[in-house]
């Protein structure tokens, strides 16, 4: 898992039947101090997680199928597993 | 999932059967301002995605799966979304 903070909701009307019903979200990948690291990728929401949160996101498929509760959702790569309250990390 | 613009369409006469029917289009990935993030890349369409669409992508052995044609093939980038709209862009 990594941290990441939503910036964007992407809305699609056509998109593969796996993806249908879910919410996708633009994150950024952000290290433990929240400064941006790398490149956004795009999320399924498990969470209900809005843009501004910081959240923990999976890249896997099967972690990511899990998350959404679809075992059958074969091309689900990305989602978000948890809204993120507090990083406690000493430098 | 990453976001791309479709930039062109590959044709290959000769190809696996496994790709028989679909259609290679070249893909742009971009970031969530819209603008270029890494070098262009060959996916399968999944979606009828044309040529200037705002698509959204899968990458990887996931990206095999959304093969109509079966599981079992060498595709590592299919286009599975068609994007109507970014809200909200935060600047990160």
């Amino acid at each position: 898992m990594t941290l990441a903070r939503v910036v964007a909701n992407v809305v699609s009307t056509e998109k593969h039947p796996h993806y249908h019903g879910y919410k996708i979200l633009v994150v950024q990948p952000v290290d433990p101090q929240g400064k941006p690291k790398g490149r956004s990728l795009l999320a399924l929401d498990g969470v209900q997680a809005g843009i501004g949160d910081l959240v923990l996101v999976v890249d896997e498929g099967g972690s990511a199928r899990s998350v959404i509760g679809e075992e059958s959702a074969m091309t689900v790569r990305t989602a978000i597993c948890g809204i993120v309250d507090r990083v406690d990390f000493e430098a | 999932m990453k976001l791309g613009r479709v930039i062109g369409r590959v044709v290959c006469e000769r190809k696996m059967d496994c790709f028989e029917g679909l259609k290679l289009l070249l893909v742009q990935p971009l970031d969530e301002k819209r603008k270029e993030a890494g070098a262009a890349l060959v996916a399968f369409d999944t979606v009828r995605a044309g040529e200037g669409d705002l698509v959204f992508f899968e990458a990887g052995k996931e990206a095999a799966q959304a093969n109509p044609n079966g599981w079992f093939n060498p595709g590592d980038a299919a286009i599975i979304g068609i994007v109507d709209s970014i809200n909200g862009a935060l600047s990160s």
